[in-house]
């Protein structure tokens, strides 16, 4: 049965994001058709606690299914672990690496349930494209880890003494996972530019965007380093 | 309460098929004559493993070198932000081996993570990352030796797409280029665990304690063995080369006792965004299918791991779980930090246990170490620091 549950999104639309999902260079190599086995589902996480199947993902993409895809691109993807447990695959599919290019579609498109999706998760974007280290200690906060026990509250109150007892002098940081030079950070910017991910990052969060744009730029301008 | 005799199952597969591994029939192509020769094209310079090296076999009976020194330690943002203890381990274990090593300030996070959770990058900025990597890496001399299950996964990844699509190399190789960079591809690309693998026979000369009353669970990454499959060591010595053997191998070595259970395959239930934004999930998928399983079927007295999401997902879930009365309460670390302790690390100074949520004392115990004296040790330091007597803990304070 056709998927009936975005019938306000023009049929072209949701063409044209298969489309772009079918052209990226890794789509021919993450899909050769499905034995609908479901071994996939059986080693999939995601599949254990959410309405979730890879199979399906699979299935959906190999039939072409343009109006069923849209769906998945909306309501599915975010649910994936991107553990790729999946790749056990008899007929050498990746379901998780299909995820992955969907994502990155929906997030070069804005859709509004990749916003909603991602909400909770642009203070961690903005750290990993801003410093080059994904996690930093000072992030360790009771607030943010209520259900890790009492553990996280010794380590944010004695971040900074416990970072000065590490012996490798990299760790001497709380704001960063190790010390990165200033010079590498710039090098980072240059990608993300050169690369069109600071645009992606428009599509999802303008004002992050913004934020992000002016530290880059002023620290680009700064180092001499290219941006195109 | 009298302790309960639970029967282990050890790590012998149930299975009398024998697996033969013919490298001619495989699956998974080996990429290393295509990187020479795109370096002998010069696309690219080949950065080859430095001597000495151990060969090690993988999945399908290849030898991958394996170096032993001369590596540039390719941090992990999750074990260096709240899991110190196990690069520093890793680092610890090579200054006790002798070995000559590098703790770059010039390397960015792979990030992997960031790209698995939000998608908020691509195909050639992930690459851009890795090569940029890898030439700061080059241009030290060093090695490149990625801690980190993720980003050794993705860096793989990223290799076959540079090999098979030129289109993308040229693009990478000029980001890379206008950097001021060269473009380098190291010869392999290889984990830290399998270092450990390499080595696992020159620390188990130094183990300090008997460890043959520990058991242990192993959880490989999925990301270390299940993306680029071909690559990740199995030694038909363990589990009859039906596992990848990282990890496993080097436990064993040490003396303790590995125990299998039925959830081996599957992931921790990291989910990259899910750890941070949707814990539920995480904290259901570790704790229901990993921790409760191991506990029910292999009682260990700690749980092993080689990457950052798992050692996080594994050991943090547990508190609320113990909280609603489920079944857990097993330490979680990588095989570095139990290798170091077993070779002698100062469980906090070296293996910063304190960072971990789990009670890992009485494993400590069982392994015959004085905790109480250790932990007041490092109370010392760290006053010693608060009153500025001691700037940092350093290397000569540890060794
Ligand atoms: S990558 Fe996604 S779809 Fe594949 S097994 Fe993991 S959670 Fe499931
Ligand atoms: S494992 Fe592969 S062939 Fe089987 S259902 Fe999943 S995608 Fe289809």
């Amino acid at each position: 049965m056709p998927s009936d549950r975005y019938a306000e999104v023009a049929l072209e639309e949701k063409q044209r994001l298969f489309d772009e999902v079918k052209a990226d260079p890794r789509y021919k190599t993450y899909l050769y058709g499905c034995y609908e086995c479901g071994i996939c589902v059986a080693a999939c996480p995601s599949a254990r606690f959410y309405d979730f199947s890879p199979r399906k993902i699979a299935q959906t993409l190999a039939r072409e299914d343009v109006e069923l895809f849209y769906e998945q691109l909306n309501d599915d993807v975010w649910n994936c672990s991107q553990c790729f447990s999946c790749n056990r695959c008899p007929r050498q599919n990746s379901p998780g690496g299909l995820i992955t290019i969907m994502r990155e579609v929906a997030v070069k498109n804005g859709l509004r349930t990749t916003k909603e999706a991602l909400a909770g998760y642009t203070r961690i974007i903005y750290k990993i494209m801003t410093t080059g280290t994904q996690v930093s200690p000072d992030m360790l906060q009771e607030d943010a880890f209520p259900d890790w026990g009492p553990q996280v509250k010794a380590v944010s109150q004695n971040l900074d003494v416990w970072r000065r007892a590490l012996p490798p002098e990299t760790l001497h940081t709380t704001g960063l996972s190790w010390q990165v030079e200033e010079r590498t950070m710039h090098e980072l910017y240059a990608i993300w530019k050169m690369t069109g991910t600071l645009d992606m990052i428009g599509e999802l969060d303008e004002g992050l965007h913004d934020i992000m744009e002016e530290i880059m730029d002023d620290a680009l301008e700064e180092s001499g380093l290219p941006t195109e | 309460m009298e302790p309960i005799d639970i029967p282990v199952a050890g790590t012998k597969v149930q299975t009398s098929r024998v697996f033969e591994r013919d490298p001619e029939t495989v699956r998974d192509e080996d990429l290393r004559e295509a990187i020479w020769e795109l370096g002998r094209e010069g696309e690219w310079i080949v950065q080859p493993v430095p001597e000495p090296y151990y060969l090690a076999p993988t999945k399908f009976g290849r030898q991958k070198k394996i170096p032993l020194e001369h590596t540039w330690h390719h941090k992990s943002c999750g074990q260096c932000g709240h899991i110190p203890g196990y690069s520093t381990s890793i680092f610890w274990l090579n200054r006790l081996l002798g070995f000559d090593y590098f703790d770059p300030r010039d390397q960015t996070s792979c990030t992997a993570w960031n790209y698995y959770a939000s998608a908020t990058s691509n195909q050639a900025a992930q690459a851009a990352v890795a090569m940029r990597n890898f030439s700061a890496a080059y241009e030290t001399g060093y090695y490149p030796l990625i801690h980190c299950g993720t980003s050794f996964g993705h860096y793989k990844e990223v290799r076959h797409e540079l090999v098979h699509d030129a289109k993308l190399r040229r693009q990478v190789r000029a980001i890379i280029e206008k950097l001021g960079r060269p473009f380098v591809m190291p010869e392999e690309i290889v984990h830290y665990s399998e270092w450990m693998y390499a080595v696992r026979k020159q620390l188990s000369e130094r183990v300090q304690f008997d460890l043959s009353k520990i058991t242990a669970t192993v959880h490989p990454a999925c990301h270390y063995y299940k993306l680029q499959s071909g690559d990740a060591i199995y030694d038909p010595e363990i589990y009859g080369g039906q596992r990848t053997a990282a990890v496993t191998a080097v436990v064993q070595e040490l003396g303790a006792q590995v125990a299998d259970y039925s959830t081996w395959y599957d992931c921790c239930g990291f989910g990259f965004r899910h750890i941070l934004v949707q814990r539920d999930f995480t904290r259901s998928f570790a704790t229901l299918r990993k921790i409760e399983v191991m506990k029910q079927e292999a009682n260990p007295d700690v749980v092993l791991t080689h990457d950052t999401g798992c050692v996080t997902s594994l050991d943090k879930s547990q508190f609320a779980a113990q909280a609603h009365g489920r079944n857990v309460g097993v330490p979680v670390m990588s095989e570095s930090q139990f290798a170091a302790l077993a070779v002698g690390a100062h469980p906090f100074r070296v293996c910063q246990l304190h960072w971990h949520a789990v009670d890992y004392r009485p494993l400590l115990h069982k392994m015959g170490i004085d905790v109480e004296r250790a932990w007041a040790e490092f109370e010392a330091d760290v006053e010693k620091i608060k009153h500025g007597e001691m700037e940092y803990l350093t290397w000569e304070h540890v060794l």
